[in-house]
């Protein structure tokens, strides 16, 4: 029970790009199309979760039994950097349609900052390895179930009649405060 | 010639409304115009001092690994801001949290290293980093003055007795306002840029 309640919690209630604000680069990117929106859900998700494992890992073992707590940024970066890089030279040998599909959006999961910020919260709630996890999990499907929405809704606006000002990025921004404003319902669902 | 290294980076290319870089930030922590200043001028240390040290080291880095070699630069800077505002500004280091870490991952510190810094004098490289640096925090401060006037009736702190409009300090708001001020951004400057 408690694990589904961190699964809500980190998915919907503090949704990634809506109420913490993580991620915003690409999510304004790659969300003109379903398409590209799904793929990079789901590269996001995979990278997530394992620089998660792996970065806590590190944490746990190497950083706080040789005190070097104040390494974190540096450490956790560079494991984010060279996972994206493994996972790129894996998805190239192994897929190379979704390694054409998906294109500049995979380097630049290094600098999407839902991977960091994802790291970093793990390390300052002192979770443990399963609730680390279930964290991890419930973000990355937040952050792919608010890019797909978004994507949708940015299909239907592309076509609408916006006024010349607001064309192009200030229009998918109010689209975008309208969507945290639903989302803004799933608060109070759990504490 | 120098000095438009210097003035580019405030208005033509501004770092929020025009080159939209930095928007995690700029969105998080602009509840009020006392943070949106706060975390400007540290990313604009972290951003110059990048740019510098990227400058002094371009022909030392080799060309295949210098996304690496800027990321380890940048993140030794932000975490000696991070350290150094702990330690000096601790109330404002505790309400911008997270954001701090997360400077190493703005774009605009490696956008700036990878296309000025990694071409350019240190001179030149420094100027360019305190013009993006300003802009951005000349960016956060507008966006961070309309959500606390329209969201808790206030600015610097200083009651202005309006009604306050809550939604404006929730992050729907955040969203909202940028938005708007991106239209009238693009709206003030049509055709000049």
């Amino acid at each position: 029970m408690e694990y589904l309640l961190l699964f809500v919690s980190a998915s919907l209630v503090n949704n990634f790009i809506l109420s913490r604000f993580l991620g915003i680069c690409p999510f304004m990117g790659v969300s003109r199309t379903l398409d590209t929106a799904m793929g990079m859900s789901f590269a996001v998700a995979f990278v997530m979760t394992v620089s998660a494992a792996v970065t806590w890992v590190i944490n746990a073992f190497v950083l706080v039994p040789f005190e070097l707590v104040y390494l974190q940024t540096i450490v956790f970066i560079l494991v984010i950097a060279s996972l994206v890089q493994f996972v790129e030279m894996v998805i190239e040998k192994s897929s190379p349609e979704l390694y054409a599909a998906l294109g500049i959006f995979l380097p630049l999961i290094t600098t999407n900052c839902a991977i960091l910020g994802a790291v970093l919260i793990n390390v300052q709630q002192d979770f443990g390895f399963i609730k680390m996890l279930v964290f991890t999990l419930g973000s990355s499907v937040g952050y792919g179930i608010a890019l797909v929405l978004f994507a949708g809704l940015r299909e239907r606006v592309a076509f609408s009649n916006v006024p010349t000002s607001f064309k192009g990025a200030p229009v998918a921004f109010v689209t975008a405060g309208i969507l945290a404003l639903a989302f803004m319902g799933f608060s109070g669902l759990v504490k | 010639m120098n000095i438009k290294n210097f003035t580019d980076g405030l208005i033509k290319n501004n770092a929020v409304f025009k080159q939209m870089l930095g928007l995690c930030p700029a969105l998080a922590v602009t509840t009020t115009m006392l943070n949106g200043i706060a975390m400007g001028l540290a990313t604009t240390a972290v951003l110059a001092g990048s740019n510098v040290v990227i400058s002094a080291l371009k022909s030392v880095i080799p060309n295949k690994v210098r996304i690496p070699a800027y990321i380890v630069v940048i993140a030794t800077l932000v975490t000696m801001v991070d350290l150094l505002m702990n330690a000096y500004l601790h109330d404002l280091h505790k309400v911008l949290g997270l954001f701090i870490p997360l400077i190493v991952v703005n774009c605009i510190v490696l956008g700036r290293a990878e296309s000025f810094a990694s071409k350019n004098g240190i001179f030149a490289s420094l100027l360019d980093g305190l013009g993006n640096g300003i802009g951005f925090t000349l960016g956060l401060a507008i966006l961070a003055a309309v959500r606390e006037i329209l969201g808790s009736g206030t600015i610097l702190g200083v009651s202005l007795s309006t009604p306050p409009i809550i939604v404006f300090i929730l992050p729907p708001g955040a969203f909202l306002a940028l938005g708007f001020l991106m239209a009238g951004y693009n709206r003030l400057f049509k055709g000049e840029i």
